[in-house]
């Protein structure tokens, strides 16, 4: 490919474009935030309202217990922003379910992990616990 | 590949109205796609059980969507209220499509 002026001139422009936003453009993995409005759909998120069990110090980031609940709520979402990549599961109550819900995670490294729950008037809350790594569970 | 084995705990007998403890356990890797090779430096392929979800006699009890950042050999619990003698199914969806199910019937007694 031959390398004109111009064509230089838009690729300088776009690596400084690249450089100065705070969210890389090219990042493949959304970020907590956004995979919380994507849930929420937007809407105004209340703090509180979700229990999120979890130990203070997870000696062994591979296999992290952690059990969550809110009253009254049809879909827990549960994110870890430390992780490469943040979406942990989403947890979708039926009728006849209590809204709790018990796993083993992984966390790369010390985190706070977040819960944010849809309640059944469809408003959401959402907590978060934060958990100290001593060994990061993302392989290596 | 280690064969996939799931395992679930449901009481075999309950009261109309009881809340039970369910636990489920499915041996898979759950290869998050993050991680490489050791020998090779190349990635290794994500395959994660994406998807469990339980049904009491066909209503939905609980539907779970995982992320890689779930741990290896996926364990989840959960409590349900038993409105009558009936079968739960639990079904866990593999990446490649592969549906891995179990059923248990739950008595009145």
């Amino acid at each position: 490919m031959e390398l004109t002026r111009r064509d230089a001139l838009l690729l300088g422009a776009g690596a400084v474009a690249a450089s100065v936003l705070p969210q890389p453009l090219f990042a493949a993995e959304p970020t907590l935030d956004e995979l919380i409005a994507a849930f929420t759909e937007g809407a105004e998120v209340k703090d509180g309202g979700v229990d999120i069990g979890a130990p203070e110090i997870a000696e062994n980031g591979n296999t992290v217990p952690v059990d969550v609940s809110a009253e009254g709520a049809t879909s827990i979402l549960l994110l870890a922003g430390g992780n490469p990549s943040p979406g942990v599961a989403t947890f979708h109550f039926g009728k006849l379910a209590v809204p709790s819900a018990s796993t083993r995670i992984r966390l790369a490294q010390t985190q706070d992990i977040v819960a944010v729950a849809k309640l059944s008037d469809g408003s959401y809350v959402k907590a978060s616990r934060a958990v100290k790594v001593t060994i990061g569970g993302c392989g290596g | 590949m280690a064969k996939v084995k799931p395992r679930v705990k449901v009481p075999k007998k309950a009261q109309v109205g009881d809340v039970i403890t369910i636990k489920s356990l499915i041996s898979h890797p759950m290869e998050s796609g993050q991680r490489k090779d050791k020998k090779t430096g190349e990635l290794i392929p994500r395959k994660i059980i994406n998807k469990f979800v339980a049904t009491f006699n066909g209503e939905m009890v609980v539907d779970f969507d995982l992320d890689p950042a779930v741990s290896a050999n996926p364990y989840f619990q959960f409590d349900m209220t038993v409105p009558e003698a009936g079968t739960i199914r639990f079904e866990w969806t593999d990446d490649d499509g592969t549906v891995y199910d179990i059923e248990k019937e739950i008595k009145i007694g």
